[in-house]
């Protein structure tokens, strides 16, 4: 195995006429791994407004067949999911990861769904899960793995919930990454890339069989997108 | 897999008269270029965006060693394991060998085209262990035993009857009676059968899109999310890729990925892009103990420094394939191994050899559809035509191609002896044709007037005709 | 067109091309009518065969290469190089240079001659800034648009600017315009059926316009597809670009029909 890793390595010197201790090309490939440089970033989120971002997240996530719901206050969470499962005849159960930012939720006011916190299982209909941002450019939701946040609930349930809070809408991925990096150097004042950090724009398709596009091929056949517009408490 | 490329014209011969695969050709041509076009227009910045995709890939490329150093660096210390594999063959028995270390029985895969490329698929089948496809389209085949015919559609040579004659065959506790005449029903009988499937599996195989050198990361883009299942519910990851999928910065592959599915089926993003590095951590409640990236070599390095170094930064996107005249007649599996269209015929005789696949880069018309619309900018066309420099120099063209190919060089060369033969052709072709004005057969000529006419010459050469004239004027 | 009159005149050598000087003559007569009309000194060096493309894309560069020379010196004094074709065009233009990257030395002087090397219809509105032509056509007419003139030189618009002012014409878009027809050069001949395919596909989407002319700027994919179409028993008829823009339709018969005269 070290023989193919020296053989591998070896012929991509040899092609490139480079020895091991090439210290301009080392120096080169360091600094560019470490200044993030942006490439071109497109104007079509930059632009706008920070409200006018939240706009473009809407209507970019409804494009590709995800739903969105504004509500004003965590307070209205319950009430909206009672509403979406509802309006889809879905059963009055949940899972949600532990996140922090769904145990503030209120559910006392509405006692008839019945709240499992944890990892999805196979059966589990309905998930909820937080998100870390979502992308305005792409309609694309942000979410990373931890403790608080297993990733298998973003793709096991049918029916993905997810709730954002409007300031957790960037521009960009770019912005995205920023704010990824600076939330690990507070925690441990080192950058950690974080196990998995799911992109998800719009719900699960297929379309190997004649291009036709249909929705829930593995992942969720819904999902549905709460923007909380009122900033948290602290 | 056992190529076929070198019979690339019988397989054509037949592709062309497979009326469900016609069928079907048709709907890629009425779809995919389309859909591009329209998501490009949505993106004024596209067009700087590839020329800093090419650079970004150019970059890499010229410090390849550096980065995959980088990459592997970090990979190990997320608690991940790299595994360097010069050919096809070492990369069979890494794969075979960590399968057998979890004491696998199943292996869920995502879609991936070097597992493709090493046929692990096979391998795995002889050891024991049973290799279960996840994304739709390759499920399929898995199940009729083909290869995928496209790199992002790997089905899309079948029409949604062929898919439904395929699953009442192999799911036998299927209800006769259950309509599976759509898309729709199909797509729910598979997701139903392979639920089950994901949750039992000991080992996730999936491919990589891109490779990032900053974090030691492995990403991959679906629309199914079965390459996340893939990965998520088993207890051991593995990442087969090869080396030339490394990108610098997080911020470097978001440009690509911007490229990418725009450029693909005309998405503005792709459903799932899923940033995987290393295993499970401490506290986490799932995802994989062990995190495997596989790095397959197999001939790229020999591709850097010489002429077809550009075809390194190709990042799979299909759109020369989905743009390709030829493709778009023939489908994916004329083209006789794992990789077909534009961007097959360039890096398959690499793979395989030139002798086995010199049909592919011939089999084209240098129409540069492909070069147009390639997110990277690749020349594909003129690497073609460096592969036929090559098949020249060598002598490995027919022999009749090649003395015809060297009698009319000889007459190009010799222009009054040119200017003689032409008005005698001239002449007699059009003394011959003028009464039709074209002609139904020609000797010599029957590869063009078996299916259509040749039209006729109107009698002089124009050479002769200017010269006529100008006797007049003087 | 009134004040190049006025200039001295440009002079310009004119590359018959192979597929012309051997077929369609009368399109050569078109490009001298349309240079001549915009004002330049046309001259035919008499040392011209082909461009090289057959040895080029078979990979013979040597031969390649003994053509260009060939080529480039029959053409040496020209203002400017001008072929009524988008492919041998590219030929010159794009490829040649390329063909001799590897030759330091002689590569300035094939870029000086390749930049001065046009596809006929661009050169007349690129470059002598010819905005229309003084022509009639009845007809509708739908236009191919081959593949080295629309990617290697950029040749899209001009045509159809020029077509616009042809009195009597009217045109309709071709869907797929962009899309090869299958002929290729020796494409056609080393895999004569898929290009039947492409062909035949290219004429279904003429047919589907309704337009009862199709027209490019090329002579070898006018070949084809009127080849196509007749063997189709389609009765669209096939010109060059130059012929209804130098009003010369009434001349020649379309491509593949039978001489009505002469």
């Amino acid at each position: 195995m070290a023989d193919s890793r020296d053989r591998v390595l070896g012929n991509l010197r040899r092609a490139l006429r480079r020895g091991t201790a090439d210290d301009t090309a080392a120096v080169t490939v360091r600094e560019r791994l470490a200044e993030h440089r942006p490439n071109t970033i497109p104007a079509r989120a930059t632009e706008l407004s920070p409200d006018a971002q939240v706009d473009l997240f809407e209507t970019m996530a409804e494009e590709v067949s995800a739903t969105v719901a504004r509500v004003a206050s965590l307070r209205d969470v319950p009430g909206a999911v009672a509403d979406y499962l509802a309006q889809h005849n879905l059963p009055a159960q949940l899972v949600l990861t532990p996140d922090p930012q769904l145990a503030a939720i209120p559910w006392d006011e509405r006692p008839t769904i019945a709240l499992r916190e944890g990892i999805a299982g196979a059966d589990d209909l309905v998930g909820m899960t937080g998100a870390f941002a979502g992308v305005a450019e792409t309609g694309t939701l942000m979410l990373i793995s931890g403790p608080d946040s297993p990733t298998r609930n973003n793709f096991l349930p049918d029916n993905h919930i997810v709730v954002l809070r409007a300031e957790q809408v960037v521009p960009t991925y770019e912005e995205g990454w920023n704010r990824l990096r600076a939330l690990k150097t507070l925690t441990d004042g080192k950058f950690t890339m974080p196990r998995t950090v799911n992109f998800i724009t719009g719900p699960s398709r297929t379309a190997d069989i004649e291009l036709k596009i249909e929705l829930g091929a593995h992942g969720p056949r819904r999902l549905h997108i709460l923007i909380v517009d009122d900033p948290p408490s602290d | 897999m056992q190529a076929t490329s070198h019979a690339f014209k019988e397989n054509a011969h037949r592709a062309l008269g497979d009326r469900n695969l016609q069928t079907a050709l048709g709907i890629v041509k009425r779809n995919f270029a389309g859909q591009r076009t329209a998501a490009v227009a949505r993106m004024p910045e596209f067009e700087r965006l590839r020329d800093e995709g090419r650079d970004i890939k150019n970059h890499v490329l010229q410090h390849l060693d550096l980065y995959l150093e980088a990459f592997e660096q970090k990979v190990v210390g997320l608690g991940g394991k790299v595994y360097w594999a010069a050919d096809a063959a070492e990369a069979r028995d890494h794969v075979l060998a960590i399968c057998r270390a979890a004491g696998a029985k199943t292996v869920t895969k995502g879609k991936s085209m070097i597992a493709e490329e090493i046929g692990i698929n096979d391998h795995l089948e002889q050891h024991g262990i049973a290799p279960i496809e996840t994304d739709l389209g390759e499920y399929i085949i898995q199940l009729r035993r083909e290869t995928p015919s496209h790199i992002i559609a790997p089905a899309i040579h079948l029409i949604k009857g062929q898919v439904e004659e395929t699953f009442r065959e192999a799911h036998t506790q299927l209800d006769p009676a259950r309509p599976l005449a759509e898309a729709r029903q199909l797509c729910d009988e598979a997701r139903a059968l392979l639920r089950p499937k994901f949750l039992a599996a000991d080992v996730g195989i999936t491919g990589a899109n891109f490779l990032v050198a900053e974090t030691g990361s492995s990403i991959i883009v679906t629309n199914e999310g079965n390459g996340d299942l893939t990965q998520n519910l088993t207890r051991v990851h593995i990442v087969l890729t090869s080396i030339e999928k490394i990108v610098p910065t997080l911020e470097d592959v978001s440009t690509l990925l911007r490229l990418l599915a725009r450029s693909a089926t005309g998405q503005e993003f792709s459903t799932y892009t899923t940033v995987s590095s290393g295993p499970r951590r401490a506290g986490d409640t799932d995802g994989p103990e062990e995190y495997h990236v596989v790095l397959l070599d197999n001939g790229r390095s020999a591709m850097l420094g010489t002429e077809f170094q550009d075809i390194l930064r190709c990042i799979r996107c299909g759109a020369c394939f989905n743009h390709c005249p030829v493709y778009g007649s023939v489908g994916g599996h004329a083209y006789g191994w794992v990789y077909g269209g534009p961007m097959g015929s360039v890096l398959t005789p690499q793979l395989i050899g030139v002798k086995e696949a010199g049909n592919l880069p011939n089999a084209s018309t240098f129409c540069g559809r492909c070069e147009s619309v390639c997110p990277m900018r690749i020349p594909l066309p003129k690497m073609m035509r460096h592969w036929r420099e090559r098949e020249f120099e060598r002598h490995l063209q027919p022999s009749v191609y090649r003395a015809g190919l060297k009698a009319w060089a000889f007459l190009a060369r010799n222009p009054p002896l040119y200017r003689f033969v032409t008005e005698i052709g001239a002449a007699v072709l059009g003394w011959t044709g003028r009464s039709r004005g074209r002609f139904r057969a020609l000797p010599l000529a029957q590869g063009w007037t078996n299916d259509r006419d040749m039209p006729a010459p109107e009698g002089k050469t124009f050479m002769a005709l200017w010269a006529e004239r100008q006797k007049r004027r003087a | 067109m009134s004040d190049s009159a006025s200039r001295p005149a440009i002079r310009v050598g004119l590359f018959v091309t192979c597929l012309v000087d051997l077929f369609r003559p009368s399109i050569g007569f078109a490009a001298v009518k349309l240079l001549e009309d915009a004002g330049c000194r046309v001259e035919v060096p008499d040392a011209q065969t082909c461009c090289g493309q057959p040895a080029y894309n078979s990979g013979d560069k040597a031969d390649t290469k003994a053509i260009a020379r060939q080529v480039m010196s029959a053409f040496t004094g020209f203002d400017y190089i001008v072929a009524p074709s988008g492919s041998c065009a590219g030929m010159l233009r794009t490829h040649y240079p390329e063909l001799f990257a590897d030759e330091p030395d002689f590569l300035p002087e094939v870029e000086q001659f390749a930049e001065r090397c046009y596809e006929l219809v661009s050169f007349l509105t690129d470059v002598l800034k010819v905005e229309r032509v003084a022509a009639r056509y009845n007809g509708v007419a739908t236009y191919h648009d081959s593949c080295s003139g629309l990617r290697e030189l950029g040749v899209r618009a001009q045509p159809r600017q020029l077509l616009r002012s042809v009195v009597g014409l009217s045109l309709k878009e071709l869907p797929g315009a962009d899309v090869c027809c299958g002929f290729g050069g020796t494409f056609c001949i080393k895999y004569p059926d898929i290009s039947e395919r492409m062909a035949s596909d290219k004429i279904a989407d003429a047919a589907a316009t309704g337009a009862d002319t199709l027209l490019a700027g090329d002579l070898g994919c006018l070949l084809n597809m009127a080849g196509k179409a007749s063997r189709q028993g389609r009765p669209i008829r096939v010109r060059h670009v130059a012929e209804v823009l130098a009003d010369m339709s009434g001349d020649v018969s379309p491509i593949g029909a039978p001489a009505e005269r002469r």
